[in-house]
């Protein structure tokens, strides 16, 4: 019998290797209790979260927590349901409608997660003969997607507006086009240059579709994201969201203006074979979405947060994603995984959280330590934050 | 462009991306002989595709394990 596991055998050896130096395990973390959205329990000790896209600090919102308790005395648990069947119930609809005035388009469609929403968006619009033209540094989600569908996929150099023009003019004439971009790329937390990419895409006649995950809430005078931010949104076909990040939930969707959308509902199967949200979870996203409508005092202070973490870190002699903060999310890159580990665990004994990122899920293989901020981290802890990393980089020897 | 035309432009672009000076022939494999990652794979595909004009879909590349087959792609998707 062939182990059908034994294609897993060089992961399990490089984690055992990370493991044999005696390394807390970066991927094993536990929360034991969670006092705010910027502050849990780990290992019995107060850690600072700076690793959570929490970006706008809406998991303990009163409204919001309130709003999810009374869906749960009112709804019950769960749908146990499609949405085309006994799943969709009136939160369903009232958090379609709050996000369809978030973003004043027409459409809205809520998946169970962000991961369904792309997943069902772009192997359902694309299919047998069209051609998908996206970004090499796609999320996962994005690259599914793809896979499920039927379309021919052709992937262009990250953020390389020339590669992409080019791949869309060799494309044969009469194929149904759809670019797809993300908004900030959550690697190292860097924007496309949306506005000349949608332009270069609607003239060669293709559909454009843009994840926002990590912009929603944030960027953009309305926090409707990087294309909002610059001036392009009137001209992107689909929007893909998710209630994970800044609405601080669970859930996923996508927005359109397209006159047609509402037949997703009936061929996405991503949507259709799967049981909807619970009534509680969409009822906070509902109260959280109409909430962050109104957040730009917060807005303002997270762009602070960025700022001062982006410069502390750059002046301690850390090597960034990003020459410029463009984004809530600042890429520490780390020379290799070992000493990335080494790092995360020294931040983590210092109480703070930061995420590990390492291949494959990483551009160029690099190994990172991202780190998210919210808004509701104060000015003060930014600065707690700053000392941690210039204490633990010199003891593992990343910084002099 | 016929075959041994298109194999003799190919073989000057995989020249910058074969660091170990592997020795190239038909049966030579980019994963295994080449140990090309996806990143390498990338810019490799992106050099045929802008010298030959061409794309090379990821379905495509899906098909093509050896040097052979990169040629024999090649000559077909120039028409």
């Amino acid at each position: 019998m062939t182990d059908l596991f034994s294609k897993f055998d060089p992961l399990i050896e490089t984690r055992r290797a990370l493991l044999a130096t005696g390394v807390t395990d970066p991927f094993n973390l536990v929360m034991e209790r969670v006092v705010s959205p910027t502050v849990a329990m780990c290992n019995g000790r107060e850690t600072i979260l700076l690793g959570t896209y929490n970006y706008m600090g809406m998991t303990f919102d009163p409204d919001v927590i309130e709003a999810g308790k009374q869906a749960l005395d009112d709804f019950g648990s769960g749908t146990t349901g499609s949405r085309v069947l006994n799943g969709t119930y009136a939160g369903h609809r009232a958090v379609e409608e709050a996000l369809k005035e978030f973003y004043a388009m027409d459409h809205a469609m809520v998946f169970s997660t962000g991961y369904q929403a792309n997943l069902g968006i772009i192997s359902t619009i694309a299919g047998k003969g069209d051609y998908i033209v996206l970004d090499i540094d796609s999320h996962a989600s994005i690259w599914d997607g793809c896979k499920m569908g039927d379309a021919e996929v052709v992937p262009f150099k990250h953020n390389d507006i020339e590669a992409m023009e080019k791949r869309l003019k060799r494309i044969p004439e009469g194929a149904g086009k759809l670019v797809v971009l993300e908004g900030v790329y959550s690697m190292l937390g860097d924007i496309a240059p949306l506005k000349d990419m949608i332009r270069i895409a609607k003239e060669n006649g293709a559909m454009v579709l843009v994840d926002e995950a990590h912009s929603m809430g944030f960027i953009g005078p309305n926090g409707r994201g990087v294309a909002e931010d610059q001036g392009c949104l009137d001209d992107v076909d689909f929007v893909i969201g998710t209630f994970s990040k800044s609405v601080g939930t669970v859930g996923g969707f996508c927005v359109s203006n397209h006159p047609k959308f509402e037949i997703m509902r009936l061929v996405c199967r991503p949507y259709v074979f799967t049981a909807s949200l619970p009534p509680s979870v969409v009822a906070t996203a509902a109260t959280s979405i109409r909430k962050l409508m109104h957040g730009s005092n917060k807005r303002t202070h997270l762009w602070e947060n960025s700022k001062t973490l982006h410069k502390g870190l750059r002046d301690a002699g850390f090597t960034l994603g990003t020459e410029t903060p463009q984004s809530a999310i600042i890429a520490v890159i780390m020379p290799d995984l070992e000493r990335g580990a080494a790092m995360w665990e020294a931040l983590l004994r210092e109480g703070l959280y930061v995420n590990l990122a390492r291949p494959p899920a990483t551009p160029a293989n690099m190994t990172l330590l991202r780190c998210s901020l919210c808004a509701e981290h104060s000015a003060e802890q930014v600065q707690t934050i700053l000392g941690m990393f210039e204490r633990a980089g010199k003891a593992v020897g990343i910084i002099d | 462009m016929d075959r041994a035309a298109t194999a003799e432009k190919i073989a000057a672009l995989i020249e910058p991306f074969n660091k170990k000076g592997v020795a190239i022939s038909d049966a030579t494999t980019f994963a295994g002989d080449l140990e090309f990652d996806s990143l390498t794979v990338m810019d490799f595909v992106a050099a045929i595709e802008d010298d030959f004009d061409i794309i090379i879909t990821m379905n495509q590349q899906a098909e093509i394990e050896n040097y052979g087959q990169l040629v024999d792609a090649v000559v077909k998707l120039q028409g």
